[in-house]
């Protein structure tokens, strides 16, 4: 159980209410994920091919994703075999430290590449993801830091989105640099770069129109928002963020892989993680493309947006697991 | 398409024990895990999957698939029959309430489409069914969502309820309806807010509505895209609400959209309509059958057909085939078809709605780009009455002086001369055989890709 001890030392040195956030708003997700889980192991006495079979359905029901749950099974099969383990008691914590690793691939990973001078943020992902109620809180966020903020209405789609976003840019207290609607998205990036540097601000927030993947039209025009932005300020964009819903299935994958080709993504914000989806399309997109996830989408306050920790994301998914090793620790 | 079709996948299977002679039964359940990913990587709900393995599983035994020479098209046949028997058979249409007006309710979570929905909706009933929509604005928690669909109103000229976002969307609805009645509006769109289906607040509000305005349909709007947890989803609403109808959005992606089956399996209600694009217009009747082959990546063509019917003149086709056969082909006549073939839509949503496209060498990966048909008519614009009509005509300096014109390099315009003259020649023996094709079945006619 060693495994566990660490990640709670781990978890402990954080500030409580982000700890409880994450357990808050993974309840949903950790109550059947778990709760599957655990049922699995007390239906399933021995480590046998049905229990993979159902171990299998668990995480697929969790969108985790064909390939990866097949290269996962193969693993722990593997391991079962290394280990001589036959009983389904002693094969979870290895489940559950096969699924961190997949995880957590290295330290510091979700943090962002802030500037010196001014840092540009670029939100693009598919209709209806929340990238621009994600935006809103990130704005809130950097507020907080203290930081001076300017939001881009790059929306200039979607019937009412600019107006969405000067809600938030008032709720904020965020200046929005907008045109009407129709009009070009690149041209709203070019002005709002020079009002951004007029104004000294510190991180330059691009909110983009949803787009859905296999548009090649859409996708050029969003090549071009980069395009100009790069032009104004050479190495930004300094991060893409791909918003992706928590709710989607396997199609994730092939947003992400799209949208890094014309955009280079260089993180993921994952929301909707509140609801009952399990958000397991966080380990098939590690696995697959190797994008890390910065940020998750934990509700529908202000202050619902958290920086992505696999070692929080592990402890809220498996806090159930946890308590049982540390009772049975006491015991010791 | 990032995945393979049911069709492919089993090819591997089958090749593997291909020069067995026989099918084996241990051989079958190999075909059926193959079904199950399959469906599985189209988001189909996992326990829907494994229903629908047992009752294929069980007619494949039933059945002389063992006997048959081609056990792997055999499959396939009897999992798109299961598929579409599960789809349910109809298209069905929405309702109409005995008494004026008919209230519709549009539930859902956030982002699945609501709104852009209740526009579409509002503009085919008005253009398909002659009604008069009043669309209400019940949405007053997302920033600037009344907003939203005022816009849409003004978009297509028609009016929306709205008193701000500091009423109860209760009161709102209950208002709305009192108006639709003194406007004589005969149908009444309620677009309510997303709303998480575990949040117990807000899915109470749903409650109260519809104690209100005793809605004769209640749509649920589901996201194409969404994964496993469509079911859940799903369910939830149903329960609580008891939906009539199923509206899928963003279908226009390349999602495989396993969740209509998933939560059509759940709820038992048919899937209305298919949100098929971003513009007002773009709101069609849902078929069941096609979203079958969809599921199992075996293409829609029918939707291609249909496609081609709608954009392509009937007389003017013939008038082409003509042209062809007798060799009279123009650089004129070749900009029509551009054209024509552009009014159907994005070339690659084209190409992925042909059977066995992500088979063919070479069309797999191609980015079908728009911007070179641009390319291509700019330089048949830059020609010549004369030049059109005899390309033989063009030497060096014309072809300089079309370059100029169009913006492009000499070597783009002898490229386009080039694959001209060739495509005339194969069009020649194309429309030949054709002509023999007919004579025995009567074949499509007039449905020509020049260049593909």
């Amino acid at each position: 159980m060693s495994f566990f001890k660490k990640l709670k030392e781990k978890i402990t040195t954080q500030t409580d209410s982000v700890t409880t956030k994450f357990k808050d708003g993974l309840t949903k997700t950790r109550d059947s994920f778990v709760g599957q889980m655990n049922e699995l192991v007390k239906n399933y006495r021995s480590v046998d091919e049905e229990f993979f079979e159902e171990l299998e359905d668990i995480l697929i029901s969790a969108d985790v994703g064909v390939h990866t749950v097949m290269d996962l099974i193969d693993e722990l099969k593997d391991e079962a075999r290394r280990r001589n383990i036959k009983d389904a008691k002693d094969i979870q914590p290895v489940i559950s430290e096969k699924l961190a690793e997949m995880l957590q691939k290295s330290e510091n990973e979700s943090a962002l590449n802030m500037q010196e001078t001014m840092t540009v943020i670029l939100f693009v992902g598919v209709n209806g993801v929340g990238k621009t109620t994600t935006i809103g809180k990130m704005a809130h966020r950097f507020k907080q830091e203290g930081k001076s903020v300017v939001m881009a209405a790059g929306d200039t789609f979607r019937a009412g989105a600019i107006e969405q976003l000067e809600v938030w840019g008032e709720r904020v207290g965020v200046d929005v640099i907008k045109q009407q609607a129709g009009s070009d998205p690149a041209a709203v990036m070019f002005d709002a770069i020079q009002a951004a540097k007029s104004r000294k601000a510190d991180v330059l927030l691009c909110d983009t129109a949803g787009r859905l993947q296999n548009k090649v039209n859409l996708m050029n025009e969003l090549e071009k928002v980069k395009r100009v932005i790069s032009r104004e300020i050479p190495d930004a964009p300094h991060e893409v963020l791909l918003v992706l819903d928590a709710t989607t299935g396997q199609n994730a994958m092939s947003q992400a892989k799209t949208f890094s080709k014309t955009t280079d993504v260089s993180g993921i914000v994952l929301t909707k993680l509140d609801g009952t989806a399990k958000g397991g399309i966080v380990l098939a997109i590690r696995n697959e493309l190797d994008i890390p996830v910065k940020f998750v989408g934990l509700g529908e306050g202000m202050d619902d947006l958290q920086e992505f920790e696999a070692d929080q994301y592990v402890h809220g998914l498996f806090a159930d697991v946890l308590q049982e090793a540390e009772e049975l620790a006491e015991e010791d | 398409m990032a995945f393979e079709g049911l069709a492919e996948r089993l090819q591997g299977t089958l090749n593997k024990i291909r020069g067995k002679g026989k099918v084996s039964e241990q051989d079958v359940k190999v075909m059926m895990r193959e079904v199950r990913l399959a469906l599985l990587e189209a988001d189909v709900n996992f326990k829907v999957v494994k229903d629908f393995i047992a009752r294929v599983k069980e007619r494949a035994v039933g059945s002389d698939v063992f006997e048959s020479l081609t056990p792997g098209q055999q499959i396939i046949k009897i999992v798109n029959e299961e598929l579409t028997a599960l789809m349910g058979g109809e298209q069905s249409k929405i309702a109409v309430a005995q008494k004026s007006p008919t209230v519709v309710m549009m539930v859902g979570l956030q982002g699945a489409g609501k709104t852009t929905t209740t526009g579409k909706l509002a503009n085919h009933l008005r253009k398909k069914h002659n009604r008069n929509p009043l669309m209400v604005a019940a949405d007053i928690y997302r920033p600037a969502a009344i907003k939203q669909l005022e816009t849409l109103g003004k978009q297509l000229n028609m009016p929306v309820f709205s008193m701000g976002d500091q009423v109860s969307p209760v009161e709102i609805a209950k208002e709305a309806l009192a108006k639709a009645k003194e406007d004589h509006h005969d149908y009444v769109l309620i677009d309510t807010a997303g709303r998480l289906h575990v949040d117990e607040e807000l899915m109470g509000e749903l409650d109260e509505i519809k104690e209100l305005a005793k809605p004769d349909e209640i749509l649920l709007v589901v996201d194409a895209m969404t994964g496993q947890d469509a079911v859940n989803v799903a369910e939830s609403f149903n329960e609580r609400l008891g939906i009539t109808g199923v509206v899928l959005t963003k279908l226009d992606g390349d999602t495989r959209g396993g969740a209509a089956l998933s939560v059509k399996a759940v709820t038992d209600t048919p899937i209305k309509f298919a949100g098929m694009g971003e513009k007002v217009d773009q709101l069609e009747p849902f078929h069941p059958d096609r979203m079958a082959s969809r599921i199992l990546g075996m293409g829609d063509v029918l939707t291609l057909i249909e496609k081609a019917q709608t954009n392509v003149d009937e007389a003017r086709a013939k008038e082409l085939e003509r042209k062809m056969r007798t060799n009279e082909l123009t650089f004129d006549d070749f900009l029509e078809q551009l054209g024509q073939v552009r009014n159907m839509g994005p070339l690659d949503e084209l190409l992925n709605m042909m059977p066995g496209a992500g088979k063919m060498k070479g069309l797999k990966n191609v980015q079908v780009d728009d911007k070179q048909i641009g390319q291509i008519e700019a330089i048949v614009r830059s020609m010549t009455k004369a030049e059109k009509e005899d390309p033989s005509i063009l030497n060096a300096n014309r072809r300089r002086r079309i370059a100029k014109g169009s913006g492009t390099t000499i070597q783009e315009v002898n490229r386009l001369i080039k694959q001209f003259g060739e495509m005339k020649k194969m069009m020649k023996q194309m429309s030949g055989m054709q002509q023999k094709g007919k004579k025995k079945k009567g074949g499509l006619g007039g449905m020509k890709f020049p260049f593909m």
